[in-house]
Formats: structure tokens, sequence, C-alpha cells
């Protein structure tokens, strides 16, 4: 038997799915987060089923490509669970009377059912049952309220009999349920509903905005500092380094084995940024560098994704995005970008126009540094002093920019309008921005840990062969001539095409001036993203497309390397 | 009380509220609006719009959708 859970986009799809088959999935307060589908499974019974998460859908009249995949996939259903939004329920409803139209047995969850009572809303779930001639249930997929009540009812759930009717037709049936089994008293403003309208308005909302922008970065760069000064690097220092001095003594403080694991002493000390070994740097750069700030990143975005705050950002900045040729709603996955290009390329799909996802991937593989590119970023020019960071941040914004104007006029085909609900402010549930947090946290150690490792130990064998003098020595016109990079410099650009963080430990002790670690680590954040974005860029462009990005990379990195080593 | 004004969307003043008369467009405009609850007969407040020809955001039922300038041109409301 297979479930499908069904609903109108930002209804608690996701978070339902959740609760009732114990698989994790993103969610968050914005339309479009599931754009693929989800499987899990749950007990019914005695009966092990399936269950789908669908993703949301206005109709069953396919006017997106979400709604495509829903409607396919009602075919081949045996059981939906409509998801209905109680604060929102005549739209909700649309989608209910065309279920209800189809021969497959369904069954209403009236979820949110907690905002109903300060928003002033009262439905009748008695009533609403009688008229729909289906189970009704009111639940609260946040703290599981009401899902148990549901799932005992699955078996009531019978095809109901609705004859097809017209788009006309069914919104007149709905106007006459909604009279029926809905009451509405007037309720003064909230101050968040207040705050609602205000940040969406241009003269109030575009200073909020620059404050909540400023605010976030702010605080993620002290969590992320916090984090590394008191946390990591006291663990590393403290612990790790002796430890790692001990077996540095056993291994005989020299050949193969020493230089994998320990790497080069300094002083006949470790440093955790240079000496290259698999169990120090090969431990640090993940864990020590990049961790904290994609632990302060994602929790950040996770609270601005479920307070409701990203749809905003994009009403606000839709006229800026479409000289770029994208609309408002593609700063979602561009701030997704800043922690990792991969799900953010996956995000672009919530873009309509093969134009536009183009644009926008081609965009943020360039010019928007992941956590990875910017733990680089800071531990390398950070030393050198904020200005230089600020350099850095600045270029990056001014190449997505220009490049943004370029591309609008140069890729064919057309970009659409934004059209978007725009979820209401909630307060977001500590629970779900955690499980989130450590979704995405985990994800991290999962995909970047064995690479990072990996890498380490490959540099170390090539150094050894020698393999890398010969690529310097290849590239040095370019490397040199045109950045003005020490030629070593390459082997972290070839590098970074696996990882860029571990081009921390490769520009470091080359010693290099300011200037040049500006230039260094703009053209690493530019050139090629690192491989695991480059699989997702294929799969989402095609080869067409990934050649077409990748040639506008070089150009691009060759471009403003060269010129930002002029002017420097 | 013969002073009902037929106008669109973006010329509508911002808190202003008025009820669709009809969408100007081909059917994929008029199903994807219709989806978001705009449908003629149905009651709208506007509830801000960005300059320079930016999305305007309107209040639908109980929900808030922001439409491109272009489509909410589309729009023909009765404002009182
Ligand atoms: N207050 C409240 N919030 C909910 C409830 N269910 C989901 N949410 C929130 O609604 C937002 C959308 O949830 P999600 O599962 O991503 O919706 P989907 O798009 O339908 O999959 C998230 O921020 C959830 O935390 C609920 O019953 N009550
Ligand atoms: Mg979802």
């Amino acid at each position: 038997m297979r479930i499908l859970l069904m609903g109108n986009p930002n209804v608690g799809k996701s978070v339902f799915f959740s609760r009732i088959t114990g698989v994790k999935v993103i969610a968050s307060n914005y339309p479009g987060t599931t754009v693929g589908f989800t499987k899990g499974s749950m007990k019914l019974g005695s009966e092990e089923v399936e269950v789908i998460d669908v993703p949301g859908t206005y109709t069953l009249e396919p006017t997106s490509k979400a709604e495509e995949v829903a409607s396919q996939m009602l075919q081949d259903g045996d059981l939906v669970i409509d998801i209905v939004d109680a604060t929102n329920l005549e739209r909700n409803l649309y989608l209910t009377q065309e279920l209800l139209e189809r021969q497959i047995p369904v069954i209403v969850a009236l979820n949110i059912w907690d905002e109903t009572k300060h928003k002033g809303i009262s439905i009748d779930v008695a009533k609403l049952e009688e008229r729909l001639g289906v189970p009704v249930l009111p639940t609260v997929a946040v703290t599981g309220q009401g899902i148990k009540e549901l799932v005992d009812r699955i078996p009531e759930a019978i095809p109901p009999t609705l004859p097809q009717r017209t788009r006309d037709e069914r919104w007149a049936a709905i106007g006459e349920i909604i009279e029926y089994v809905q009451t509405i008293t007037h309720h003064h403003h909230t101050w968040l509903e207040r705050l609602q309208d205000a940040s969406v308005k241009p003269m109030t909302g575009l200073p909020i905005a620059a404050v909540v922008l400023a605010a976030s970065f702010f605080v993620i760069r002290f969590i992320g500092e916090g984090l590394i000064g008191y946390v990591m690097e006291p663990l590393f220092e403290k612990l790790w380094a002796p430890l790692m001095m001990k077996l540095s003594v056993a291994l005989g403080s020299s050949g193969f084995w020493h230089d994998m694991l320990i790497g080069n002493l300094f002083d006949g000390e470790i440093d955790f940024f240079q000496s290259m070994g698999v169990l120090t740097t090969g431990l640090f750069i993940p864990l020590g560098a990049v961790l904290p700030y994609i632990l302060s990143f994602y929790l950040i975005l996770g609270l601005l994704e479920d307070v409701g705050y990203l749809p905003r950002l994009a009403v606000l900045l839709d006229n800026l995005m479409h000289r770029m040729g994208l609309h408002g709603y593609a700063i979602i996955p561009t701030m997704l970008g800043l922690g990792c290009a991969v799900p953010a390329i996956m995000a672009t799909r919530i873009l309509e126009s093969r134009r536009e996802r183009f644009i926008a991937a081609t965009l943020i593989s360039i010019a928007i540094p992941c956590a990875a590119s910017q733990a680089m970023i800071i531990g390398l020019v950070g030393a050198e002093g904020m200005q230089y960071v600020a350099m850095v941040y600045g270029t990056l914004f001014v190449v997505w920019l220009v490049l943004g104007l370029i591309l609008n006029r140069a890729v064919r085909g057309f970009s659409p309008e934004l059209l978007i609900e725009i979820p209401p402010y909630r307060r977001p549930s500590w629970r779900a921005v955690l499980t989130k947090l450590w979704m995405r946290v985990y994800g991290f150690l999962r995909e970047a840990l064995p690479i990072i490792l990996l890498a380490i130990f490959a540099i170390g064998i090539l150094y050894n062969l020698g393999v890398f003098d010969a690529i310097a020595n290849f590239t040095a016109p370019v490397v040199s001539g045109l950045f003005g990079l020490p030629k070593e410099g390459v082997v972290a650009i070839v590098v970074g095409f696996l990882r860029k963080d571990v081009a921390i430990g490769l520009l470091s002790p080359l010693s290099l001036s300011a200037a040049q670690l500006v230039v260094g680590t703009v053209v690493l954040t530019m050139f090629l993203p690192c491989i695991a974005a480059f699989v997702v860029l294929a799969r989402e462009l095609g080869i067409k497309g990934l050649l077409m990005a990748i040639g506008i990379m070089l150009a691009a990195t060759v471009i403003v390397g060269g010129l930002l080593n002029l002017i420097l | 009380m013969k002073d009902k004004r037929q106008i669109t969307v973006p010329q509508m003043q911002p808190g202003q509220s008025g009820r669709v008369i009809q969408i100007l467009g081909g059917h994929s405009l008029v199903n994807r609006l219709n989806s978001l609850g705009i449908i003629p007969g149905k009651r709208i407040t506007k509830v801000s719009a960005m300059f320079m020809r930016g999305p305007v955001t309107l209040q639908v039922g109980r929900a808030q959708v922001a439409i491109g300038f272009g489509m909410a041109g589309r729009i023909m409301v009765e404002v009182d």
C-alpha cells in the first residue's frame, strides 16, 4: 500500500512526514522546500506501508513542474492524506475538492491547528467532515498532536464519489462549505502581523532587510569565531597536539608514515594550518576551521527560514534580480550557496525557466563563496586585517552583479515574473531548527571529512612523486605572470577542485603578501567549484549547460584575477 | 453609491481593497492566479508595492501573495 501526503506548499507536509515515518527531511517556512519527493514507511496495523512526501501543489491541473510531479504521482497512490492549512482553509480546500473528484480514498489533516485560535478562526470539524464526506482531523505536525488519531482513522477513508466539476463550480462549493463551518472573529493586529506588513513595504522593508542581514552576518561571525577560539583551538592545541607529538616521536619523527599522518613540523611543533598530515591538518581543517562556521551559518539560516523571512527578501530584491535575468525568489538558492553549493544548485529548481536555473546556478558556482571557501578566506586573509577580507567579499559581490547583468543580456530565453505566496511569520520551533541544523551539519561531516582526509593523503603522495612541480612549471605563465602568485600556488588551485578548504593548508606555507592573498582567495573561490558541486551542476544543467558554465567560470576567473593583480 | 471604479492592481493605493472583476490573460496565467485564490468576485487588499515597477503584495483571504508588476497589471478590480 502506498500513502501520499499531499497539500498546498508550506502547510507542514514534510514535518508531518517526519512524524509518521521517522525519516528526517528538511522543512522550511517558504513554498517550494520539497522539489523532489521523499519516500519513507510506517506501520499501519500490522502492515508496513509506503509513505511519500509529495511536492506541494495548489491544484491538480499542472501549472508548474512540482504540480506535474504531484498529479503524476496520484496515479500510483492508494490513499491520500490531504494536509490542509487550517489558518487558510478556503484556498486549501480547492486542492481537497479536486482530490475528492478522483477515485482515491482521502483523509484530511487540518494542520497548523494551534495557530487558528489566536488568529480568531474557529472551524467546526464535525460539520466539515460531514460536508466533505471523508474523515477530518485537527493536527499540529510540529508537536505531533492529533497525528495518532488521524492514523487510527485511516481505515475509515473511502473513495468519495464527487463528480468532475468546473473550476467555478468548485469555488462555489468551497464558498458554501466555508460559510457553514468557519467563523472568524475580529482580532487586533498582533505585532507580528504589523511586522509582516512592514517588512514588504519598501520604506520600512529595505531598512529592516539591511538590519536583518547585517545582524545575521555579525551573529554568524560571533558564534563561528567563538567556537573556534574557545572550543576548537583549545581542543586541538591542548588535547590533540600533545597526543600527535607522542605519535610523531613513536613514528621516529620522520619517514613516509610520519609525513603522511603528522606532516611537517615547524620548529619541532605541529602547525595545524600547514603541517599537511592526515591526522593534523586533515582533521583540523574540517573540524577546527570549517565546522564552526557551518554550525553558526546553518543555525542562523535555519532561523531565517523558519521564521519565514526569506520570501520577503525575495520581494524586496525582485527588481535587482530581474536585471540579472532572475526574479526575487532566486535569492533563496543564492543564500543557501553561502553554506554549500550542492543544496543551493539543487534549490534552483524552485525557479521556473531553464534560463533562470542556468543563470542562478552559474552565478552560485562562481561568485558565491561556500562555507569552506569562506573558512579559507577568513583563515588566510583575516590574519592580514579585515579590510582585506572586505576586499575579497566586495570583489565577489561585484562579480556576482556584473556577471548577472551580462548573463541577462547574453543568455537567450525568457525569465518569468515573481508569483509567490508569502507565508506568515511564525515563531520557529527549536526542535525543528535544531533537527534541521543537525541534518545539515551531519551532511557536511559525512561528505567533507572523507574527501578532505583523502585529499591530504593524495597531496602528500603527489608531492613525494614530484607531480606538483611539473604542474607548477607548466602553469607558471598564468599563475605567476597573470595572477602574480608564486608558481606553487597552482597546487592550491588544482586541489581546490577537490575541496576549497584544503587550500588553506597549501597557501599558508607560501607566505604570500596581503595583496597576493586577496588575489589567491578570489581566484580559488571563482575557479571551478569543488567536485561535489560539479556533479550536481552537471546533473541540473546537462552536459551542454555545464560546458557553458565552465567556460564562463574560466573566463571570469582569468579576467578578475588578472585585473585584481593589476590594481593591487 | 454608484461611484465604483474599475482599475488594475498596480493602480490601487496601498491599503485599498476591491473586488476582482476579471483577469486579462491566457489560460495558464488565469490558472496560476486562480490557484492562489485570486478569482473573479474575490475581495483583495493591496498591502504594498515596491517602487520602480516592482512586485505588488496582495492580501487574498488569509494569505499574502506577491505578484510581479506585469502580471498584477492584468488583474482588474472594482475598488470601493
Ligand atoms: N505552528 C505550526 N507550524 C507548523 C505546523 N506544521 C508545520 N509547521 C511549520 O510550517 C512550515 C512549513 O512546514 P513544511 O513541513 O516545510 O511544509 P511543506 O512545504 O508542506 O512540506 C515550517 O516552518 C514548519 O515548522 C503546525 O502544525 N503548527
Ligand atoms: Mg516539504
